[in-house]
């Protein structure tokens, strides 16, 4: 008798959790797969929807502007000085002034995250950073790189067509992979090939003789060094005949990224690399090949693809929940955000996640950050546990100094250094944190394990700990690196 | 796990409670009491410069804005001589502790930064794609001794270059600061159902292993050089007067990629690379190790021999490279540059990289003759039996 009630009971309580909505661990899951790791609010709020309404509200939710300001002296171009008419004074000046709008390009980036009514936006922006990489370090000027950001953001969630063809004539990328110099006479392949290997076919989908012609089509793509604008230079363009991928023509680069795309193999490349940013590092053939069909017969609108990965069974699935590593982008906002510490000087966010090896606007080549596992070493690990353990302790975070380019020359240089920089006071009050998780202390703790761990600490903490040291207890547990 | 068990059952922590210095009472045994030490050219160090052939009237052709000139090289042979700031360096060269490789490179080479490393880190061919580093293939197959701290420690850089992808290796910059931040790294059994927390539990391990066994400093005599170089020399010699044994230490200096006012800033990394050199020797025969110890530099790329309009080189190919030990048979080994033959304005090669790994593997570690690093290539005949 007891067993049948009690089994009804669970029935029932079952029913009505399917009802009221998939819970606070399915929540957990989806907001950090494709945001960042939630807030209590956050948590709440989706858990209450079913899957389907809740991948809906994510997607209908995106923005296509960041809503952080752009510093009037970040958005505005200028064009590359000739160093040989500077002096050497000058010459400083100008790094110095390069490395102060870098730090503040970045910077922008970590604030808007932080701020942004919707991660998934930003979660997507950094994705296709990743996939259409360009780096500060070559391209030099803050300018074009905030509006490569812009370019990324606007089309995050939208034509991943369009948003190619538009990167195709940035002019931060048109430096980048050095269509600047791919003319008639001397054609660079750089562009070329790494647009088949990369952004769209992926590895043995063409020949080097595509890459040879397709470099002929993309000749005379330029920039206007002046205005920092794509120009086009028609006597710098071949017009002769090229055969690209079988077809063949007195092809544009235009024509070419239309090739691109209309090959199978496009839409599974960039269908796995999203599966193994949402979902494993294991894409299942079968399902890539289900998904990148309705890419493709949605004509590559990004919504619909999320919509299905997002949807799928192995998203879902037991096994693909806390095995990926957050990246220091997701580490560091994701703490931020969830611990409510929004005074942290985000110039300091975006120092550390270079320390951590993700420096914003700076990925190591083309390939883009290999991510994954080997976001961890012992370094990594280190410098990780390091920066959580300060923001648990509300240490004071030194603020990055003025002038970064030559370390202090003399012993009283470096103390007047380490006197006069500010330092960032970090408010960080665990016991209201956790007070306000719940009313009753054992489910505070309960709520806030639920909060920051992506699965069970891997050694139980012991009972008894003060909020402080609980909760940063559970920051330095390795589980707390996951998603 | 039993040690710190052991040291918890004593009322101490194992990090905090450091052991007596026993450096000399035990040292590593089997193959790997030879330590290897890699230094790393990080950029595309300019061998032309470091190892100059200064009675080629070609050089002085080539290279009208940077070439070293006759009277200021530190002469070897009446062809070859040194950089001037490796002077520090010519009593080891003298004592027959120095090889000098010259011409070492590959078939195919490639230009980039991070597809050259990638093809040095990997011993892969180069249009070949490996995924681990030669150090730790060669270590999975022939492991150190578990009691050693680590199978590598890698100074002065954040990528494992060589040890990355399995090897037992950590990163260390400096030996204090890592014994403190170790603390926050756990010490969990691994859990094998989730790979991505495996991992983390991995380096974590690393990490406790390493810094239960790296404590206790060694007063050393040698005053070592107070560069960043010298500093990770010191390092570098307080893990090796460790009992508890490396099989590897890689060094990595950074700012070789001279495109442009190459002189000073190569002077200043070839000085500080000398100074530290010596402070090596000095510091590892007050341990009893200069015998058991063997160095080598390696770098993505040499540069250019054409100097360019900025005082600087370009990316460029082939380059000598140095083998410095106490068991090193010194002496100029390989093939000198010919600048009159040039393949698109680059050196030809006439060492393959892979014959240093090899020799390494064989004559220096005596592991089997295997295929590790990369195929089968001719061991270099500079070590004394």
């Amino acid at each position: 008798m007891l067993r049948f009630w009690i089994t009804t009971i669970l029935l029932l309580s079952a029913t009505l959790a399917d009802a009221a909505g998939m819970g606070e661990a399915d929540a957990w899951h989806l907001l950090a797969r494709t945001g960042f790791a939630p807030t209590a609010a956050e948590l709440s709020d989706y858990a209450r929807l079913s899957h389907s309404a809740a991948v809906d509200q994510l997607l209908a939710q995106t923005v296509q502007q960041a809503i952080t300001p752009v510093p009037a002296e970040l958005a505005e171009y200028s064009p590359p000085p000739r160093f040989k008419d500077l002096s050497e004074e000058e010459k400083k000046q100008f790094q110095r002034e390069q490395i102060q709008h870098g730090l503040q390009l970045r910077a922008r980036w970590m604030q808007e995250m932080v701020a942004t009514p919707s991660p998934l936006t930003e979660h997507m922006t950094l994705f296709w950073h990743n996939h259409f990489v360009s780096s500060i370090q070559k391209v030099k000027s803050p300018a074009l790189m905030l509006a490569q950001n812009q370019l990324l953001r606007r089309d995050a969630l939208g034509n991943f067509g369009d948003m190619l063809h538009a990167v195709a004539k940035d002019p931060a990328m048109i430096i980048y992979l050095d269509n600047l110099q791919n003319r008639k006479a001397q054609p660079n392949e750089n562009f070329a090939r790494e647009v088949m290997e990369l952004f769209t076919l992926g590895i043995g989908n063409y020949t080097e003789q595509d890459v040879r012609e397709a470099a002929r089509a993309f000749t005379g793509w330029s920039l206007d060094r002046d205005t920092g604008a794509f120009l086009n230079r028609p006597f710098q363009h071949d017009n002769g005949i090229k055969t690209v991928l079988g077809q063949t023509g007195n092809f544009n680069g235009d024509d070419v990224l239309d090739i691109l795309l209309q090959q199978p193999a496009t839409a599974e490349w960039v269908t796995q690399k999203l599966w193994r940013d949402l979902i494993s590092d294991h894409p299942d053939p079968a399902e890539i090949k289900r998904l990148a069909a309705i890419f493709r017969d949605q004509h590559y609108e990004i919504r619909p693809l999320l919509r299905a990965i997002l949807l799928s069974d192995a998203f879902w699935a037991p096994q693909n929940r806390g095995n990926l590593v957050k990246s220091p982008v997701e580490l560091l906002v994701g703490s931020v955000r969830q611990l409510n510490i929004h005074q942290l000087d985000p110039r300091i966010l975006a120092l550390t996640s270079r320390q951590l090896e993700q420096d914003l606007f700076a990925p190591p080549n083309v390939k883009g950050w290999p991510g994954g596992d080997s976001w961890i070493n012992s370094t990594t690990l280190l410098n990780r546990k390091q920066f959580l353990d300060k923001l648990t302790r509300g240490a004071d975070m030194p603020l990055p100094e003025q002038n970064m380019i030559q370390p202090p020359a003399t012993p009283e240089q470096r103390l007047a250094r380490l006197t006069q920089r500010g330092m960032n006071h970090i408010d960080y009050a665990p016991d209201n944190w956790i007070g306000n998780l719940a009313a009753q202390p054992q489910d505070q703790y309960r709520r806030a394990e639920h909060l920051l761990l992506a699965a069970a600490p891997s050694e139980p903490v012991a009972p008894g700990l003060p909020p402080a040291d609980y909760v940063r207890t559970l920051l330095l547990d390795p589980v707390y690196q996951l998603k | 796990m039993l040690r710190r068990d052991f040291l918890k059952a004593l009322g101490c922590v194992p990090l905090i409670c450091a052991a007596p210095n026993l450096a000399i009472a035990a040292s590593p045994t089997g193959e790997y009491r030879n330590l290897l030490i890699l230094i790393e050219f990080k950029g595309g160090n300019d061998g032309l410069n470091m190892v100059i052939p200064y009675a080629d009237d070609n050089y002085y052709a080539l290279r009208p804005r940077i070439a070293i000139p006759r009277d200021q090289v530190v002469q070897l042979d009446e062809r070859t001589g040194l950089h001037p700031a490796l002077q520090p360096m010519l009593p080891l060269w003298q004592a027959g502790e120095v090889a000098v490789v010259q011409g070492v490179g590959y078939p195919d080479p490639n230009l980039s930064h991070f597809r050259a490393i990638e093809i040095w880190d990997t011993a892969s061919a180069s249009n070949e794609y490996l995924e681990q580093g030669w150090l730790s293939r060669t270590f999975a197959q022939f492991p150190p001794p578990q009691g050693f701290a680590a199978e590598g420690v890698s100074i002065g850089s954040a990528d494992l270059g060589p040890l990355a992808g399995g090897a037992r290796a950590i990163v260390l910059n400096n030996a204090d600061q890592f014994a403190r931040e170790a603390k926050l790294a756990d010490d969990a059994p691994i859990q094998r159902s989730n790979a991505a927390l495996a991992h983390i539990l991995k380096v974590e391990n690393d990490v406790q292993h390493a810094a239960s066994h790296l404590d206790g400093h060694y007063a050393f005599k040698t005053e070592f050089p107070k560069t960043a170089f010298g500093n990770a020399i010191h390092t570098a010699a307080e893990v090796i007067a460790n009992q508890s044994g490396v099989a590897v230490v890689r060094i990595s200096m950074n700012g070789f990629d001279t495109h442009t006012n190459q002189q000073p800033t190569q002077a200043r990394l070839l000085k500080e690379f000398a100074e530290g050199v010596v402070a090596l020797k000095a510091s590892l025969t007050e341990l009893n190790r200069w015998d058991t110890s063997m160095l080598m530099t390696y770098s993505e790329f040499g540069r250019r021999p054409q100097d360019n309009a900025g005082n600087g080189t370009d990316h460029g190919t082939a380059a000598p490279h140095f083998i410095i030990g106490g068991m090193v048979k010194g002496g100029l080994y390989g093939k000198p540059p010919a600048l009159q033959q040039l393949e698109n304005s680059n050196l030809t090669y006439g060492v393959d990289f892979r014959s240093l790994y090899s020799t390494v593997h064989q004559k220096w570690w005596r592991l089997p003759a295997s295929s590790i690093p990369g195929g089968h290539f001719t061991n270099l005949n500079i070590i004394r039996t």
